[in-house]
């Protein structure tokens, strides 16, 4: 968890990614960041985050973002 | 049958009658009647190209879809007694057989658009080259149909199949209900482009004559003419003027046109918009929203999210993040990090599919090169402000004007400035052309040019500019308004006779003030060419 919180705060230093809930629907991170991010997290973890699964569901929080990458983890074991 | 004339007027009146007069599922499959009825007016032969598409994905999405819960229920059954390698495999064989049928589908639906719109764009270009190189021979254009609406409706079913193979829903059981979903009339012809999960809540269902829904849609139809037949219909005049004779209308008279052009299509789009969402809301059927108050964006990036919505989500959640999330550019952004550093590699995945999304873009608006290089205009914009962030920053904290009235106005006018002069290639539709006239507002702009004759040469008279100017402060009023909900919410709270006032004022101000009546012909919506 603690390397995806610094992912995203490279991209946002400004924004509490630990506590924030509404990152895609306030607006907080947009199209760039998020495909800004499925690279950094493949890089990180070395898993693939497909199309399909980027949506606001799965990138509203540092949370549901660190389930996707465990499910993502999970299913390759 | 446009929008504004009295036969769809008329069409629409006996549509609603029928449609009240009908229960349960009478009531959508006479829209689906009633949507074909549409098209068959418009142009017999383009019933042949929708009803291939409707028919081409309906079976293509329903195989994909039987597919995967027949592989589903199997795959429940039988993993616990397979080994990882084995489950994997049999995961990859069932996904390889969906993947062809949803890229046959796919590439013939796409090229049946390609090959409609772009062909004599491709020939046109071919014959530059020939030009080029020295050949005198050129290859002759192609007289073909183009379908109206076949960008709508064919991102429309896409984005169905889409959704479809990526496993978000099951495919329609029912070709008729999904024809409708094609078809839908008042969507048809300039959108929006609907989801079919989100139009379908409301397109089948059995909807009772309720007056508050029937008077909100009334209104919203209203206001749509409103918009068209006293703003876009008026100015247009002008817009026209000054396009036709670029040499004669340069300097101030091209950032006019700029400016003008800027009201003409916010008024024709939203106004053509709200007749649709309004058509479908008199019926009960909820269309989703196009706009919100796009002209008060503080800047591109956020411009693009409220302006044509639906468009512009397509674009990101079919394009853009299709492309920038595969195995190529996930393998181009660890390559271009090694070679270029962290901070630089990883711009070069996002800028890259950013670029194919606003070519795209570019190119789904007309088969031209001033409509790519209009996308590619918004690209380079867009692309500088994500560059210019870190400075905002420095900026930001050592002047304090954020969240002032001054800077968001500053803002506001900046984005309107910046679209407007992108929207030049729109208007002079000739590349070298539009360059020539933006430069000319720097360097020909003489004073002169602002006399009020000026202006009432243009085509239109004083009266109208007036008319036009008021109209603006009413279009205006009523965004900043809505900024704390719904107008007409707000108006249905008011008293009877205080409702009725501002019904019967818009109805009559758009009677009197409106470009319209018999012998008159209202101008195509623009966005009816896409």
């Amino acid at each position: 968890m603690n390397e995806l919180l610094e992912i995203l705060s490279d991209l946002h230093p400004e924004v509490d990614f630990a506590t924030a809930t509404d990152l895609v629907d306030g607006g907080i991170l947009d199209s760039f960041d998020i495909v800004s991010l499925i690279s950094e997290i493949n890089e990180e973890f070395d898993v693939t985050i497909g199309a399909s699964e980027l949506t606001p569901e799965n990138f509203n929080s540092a949370e549901a973002i660190y389930a996707l990458i465990k499910e993502k983890l999970d299913d390759e074991d | 049958m446009l929008f504004t004339s009295y036969e769809f007027l008329g069409f629409l009146l006996v549509v609603f009658l029928i449609y009240y007069l009908l229960r349960g599922k009478a009531q959508w499959s006479f829209l689906l009647i009633s949507s074909y009825v549409f098209y068959f007016i418009a142009d017999p032969r383009y019933l042949i190209f929708i009803a291939i598409t409707t028919v081409s994905t309906f079976f293509a999405a329903r195989a994909i879809s039987d597919k995967k819960s027949s592989f589903d229920a199997w795959f429940k059954e039988h993993k616990k007694e397979m080994e990882k390698d084995e489950r994997k495999a049999a995961k990859a064989k069932a996904h390889a057989v969906e993947k062809k049928i949803f890229l046959c589908c796919l590439l013939f639906n796409l090229g049946i658009l390609a090959v409609t719109k772009y062909t004599n764009f491709t020939i046109s270009n071919i014959n530059s080259i020939l030009n080029a190189v020295g050949n005198k021979g050129t290859l002759s254009f192609v007289d073909l149909v183009i379908p109206m609406g076949i960008s709508f409706y064919t991102f429309q079913t896409m984005g169905y199949l889409i959704d479809v193979y990526n496993g978000k829903f099951e495919a329609q059981r029912s070709i008729f209900k999904f024809a409708l979903f094609v078809s839908f009339f008042p969507q048809l012809v300039q959108g929006p482009i609907s989801r079919y999960d989100d139009l379908s809540k409301t397109l089948f269902e059995e909807h009772r004559f309720d007056w508050r829904t029937v008077s909100f849609g009334l209104e919203r139809i209203l206001w749509g003419f409103f918009k068209k037949l006293v703003i876009a219909e008026r100015i247009l005049v002008p817009v026209q003027a000054i396009i036709q004779e670029p040499d004669k209308y340069n300097g101030w008279y091209a950032f006019a046109g700029a400016m003008f052009y800027a009201l003409q299509l916010y008024a024709d789009f939203t106004g053509g918009i709200d007749i649709t969402i309004g058509v479908a809301e008199t019926m009960g059927i909820k269309v989703t929203e196009n706009f919100i108050r796009p002209y008060f964006s503080k800047n591109i990036k956020e411009y693009w999210n409220r302006w044509h919505i639906t468009m512009g989500t397509w674009f990101t959640d079919y394009i853009f993040y299709p492309i920038s999330a595969s195995q190529f550019m996930m393998k181009l952004s660890k390559k271009s990090r090694s070679v270029l550093g962290n901070n630089l590699g990883k711009r070069v995945p996002v800028y890259l599919s950013s670029f194919i999304v606003w070519f795209t873009t570019g190119i789904w608006h007309g088969a031209s090169w001033n409509f790519i290089v209009w996308g590619l205009g918004n690209f380079v914009v867009i692309m500088i402000s994500q560059e210019l962030e870190p400075f905002y920053r420095w900026f930001h904290s050592k002047v304090k004007v954020a969240g002032t009235f001054g800077w968001k106005l500053f803002q506001v006018i900046r984005t309107v400035l910046i679209m407007s002069s992108l929207r030049m290639f729109d208007c002079y539709r000739d590349v070298p052309l539009t360059f020539k006239m933006f430069g000319s507002i720097f360097t020909k702009a003489r004073l002169s040019q602002l006399s009020v004759n000026a202006f009432t040469d243009l085509g239109i008279t004083i009266a109208d500019y007036v008319v036009v100017f008021i109209a603006m402060v009413i279009l205006i009023a009523v965004s900043l308004i809505q900024r704390s909900g719904s107008v007409r919410e707000k108006i249905a709270e008011l008293s009877a006779a205080r409702r009725f006032a501002i019904w019967y004022g818009l109805f009559m101000v758009t009677l009197i003030f409106g470009a319209y009546g018999i012998g008159y012909s209202a101008s195509q919506f623009i966005y009816n060419q896409f």
